[in-house]
């Protein structure tokens, strides 16, 4: 079951963003092929999901134009789904209901079909105050999929989840999009997480894209040499220390152990 | 259930009543005994004497009538306004920007003080007193409807949003259902003061309820009808407060407070 006519194709292109007086994205230029699994990694606080926001349509550009399939982003776009670092579920509907959301028609088969996905179809029938927290992101993930969209956001889901949990998760999220080939966007703290999964890591680095690296590695994913070769090439881009952060280590009155 | 735990659930039962039971009792003995004068309090068995008066010729099914259509249609209409004006700035801070100081600066005005301006106005018949109620339940109802939209959780709407749900939809699926526990709440609280309100407004030269049948019976000394008037008020209060707690139950069911 594959997405409609597969993923959406996004061109980035000079894109800032402007908080006031505070720049936090400035020049951003980015080409994301149709079906392909982009994760963005970065600093807290460097516009990571400041961009994903912006691709979402939730906010407007500044600065640019971001167009999906050669059409300007102006507002929600029908076709791209968010899955957000908490699980926003509806409390006062059951799982189902919930899920049912996430399809356009409301229509009850495809929401079970989505929670089938996601090995949920159990708890159709339950309150989303009973679930774990990662039953719960399970259960936003197969909203988000029940439409069948071209385009998935992932802002940072896993993070609020326990180690084992995230990494079902991440297997899961990885098999669903090897299924249905729509175009992810994955921004993560986690550059293990970043990847394991993804087919292109982005680091942005005060508002600018950093590094661009591609992930050369077979699937299914293995933490071998290759894998930590990758890790330690984003980690070293990612660790690389501010110059107001030099300037804090070469005080002359510090010490080094 | 084991055995122990019925034994106790059956404890929790009865235990509440013992003091208002013994205070009852009490009160029927000092009234017996004599040092209880039945022109300042009658006994509870005078009380349900008059009750049973009442219940025979008639009057008791037509004054409560009277009385909660009162207060009912006094509840629907300054509740409804209120209601909806607490929607419209809930939800248009452009509204609340115009609209929610004035709001404000009348609530502070104790609305059963107005008395007798109300009177003035209106007279002493039923625009008056449903003019009180009216007013008397609008705060809370205002109040609690404007906290309860404001505090939808902001991250759901934007759930919403991105789901394509629009105005309406987003109205009735994330905001409205959002603000139900508040709205119940404020229900509640205005309950309460519709009646408190019923109470004084039906001592204005009332000529039929159960105000007309207290200041009645207080003409002609007849305490134990006082009495029960009083006990027939708190009575409705009790079972109007029920039917709000049953509707919280029913439609917070997934509230964690009501799980």
């Amino acid at each position: 079951m594959s997405g409609k006519d597969g993923g959406t194709q996004l061109h980035i292109r000079n894109v800032s963003k402007m908080f006031g007086p505070t720049r936090v994205l400035s020049g951003i230029d980015l080409t994301i092929k149709p079906g392909e699994f982009v994760a963005v990694v970065g600093r807290s606080g460097c516009g990571k999901s400041t961009l994903l926001r912006l691709i979402a349509g939730l906010d407007r550009v500044s600065g640019g134009a971001i167009l999906a399939d050669a059409q300007t982003i102006d507002g929600i776009h029908a076709d791209t789904r968010v899955l957000f670092q908490d699980s926003r579920l509806l409390p006062w509907k059951k799982v189902a209901d919930n899920v049912r959301i996430g399809v356009r028609s409301g229509d009850k088969v495809l929401a079970l079909e989505a929670l089938q996905l996601v090995g949920l179809e159990q708890k159709a029938r339950e309150w989303p105050a009973v679930l774990s927290g990662g039953q719960r992101q399970r259960v936003a993930l197969a909203r988000a999929l029940a439409g069948h969209p071209r385009l998935l956001l992932l802002d940072e889901p896993l993070g609020a989840l326990d180690a084992l949990t995230r990494i079902e998760m991440q297997q899961l999220i990885e098999r669903l999009w090897l299924e249905q080939q729509f175009t992810v966007l994955l921004v993560t703290h986690d550059v293990s997480e970043a990847v394991a999964l993804a087919d292109r890591v982005i680091v942005i680095e005060n508002g600018k894209v950093g590094l661009d690296v591609r992930i050369s590695l077979p699937r299914p994913r293995e933490h071998d040499s290759g894998f930590a070769h990758f890790e330690k090439l984003i980690l070293d881009r990612l660790l690389v220390k501010q110059p107001h952060e030099l300037a804090v280590s070469q005080r002359e009155d510090s010490f080094s152990i | 259930m084991s055995r122990n735990m019925l034994h106790n659930k059956f404890r929790y039962r009865w235990q509440p009543w013992v003091i208002p039971l013994a205070l009852i009792v009490v009160w029927q003995a000092s009234g017996w005994a004599g040092w209880l004068s039945q022109r300042i309090l009658p006994t509870p068995w005078e009380v349900v004497k008059a009750l049973v008066d009442v219940i025979k010729d008639g009057t008791l099914l037509e004054y409560v009538a009277i009385s909660t259509k009162r207060a009912f249609l006094g509840f629907l209409i300054g509740g409804s306004i209120a209601f909806l004006l607490g929607l419209l700035n809930g939800l248009f801070p452009v509204a609340e920007r115009y609209i929610d100081s004035s709001v404000q600066m009348v609530r502070t005005i104790p609305h059963l003080a107005m008395i007798p301006l109300v009177i003035m106005w209106f007279g002493i018949g039923e625009p008056s007193k449903l003019f009180l109620v009216s007013l008397g339940v609008a705060f809370p109802i205002y109040l609690n409807t404007f906290h309860g939209i404001r505090s939808v959780d902001p991250g759901l709407i934007e759930m919403g949003r991105v789901y394509g749900l629009r105005r309406f939809s987003l109205f009735a699926k994330v905001i409205l259902p959002g603000a139900l526990s508040h709205i119940l709440l404020g229900i509640r609280f205005a309950l309460g003061i519709m009646w408190l309100s019923l109470i004084v407004a039906e001592t204005i030269a009332a000529d039929s309820g159960i105000g007309y049948m207290a200041t009645h019976a207080r003409e002609f000394m007849q305490m134990d009808v006082v009495v029960l008037c009083v006990i027939l008020y708190a009575l409705l209060g009790k079972l109007s407060d029920l039917a709000a707690k049953w509707c919280e139950r029913r439609w917070l069911q997934w509230h964690h407070n009501f799980a």
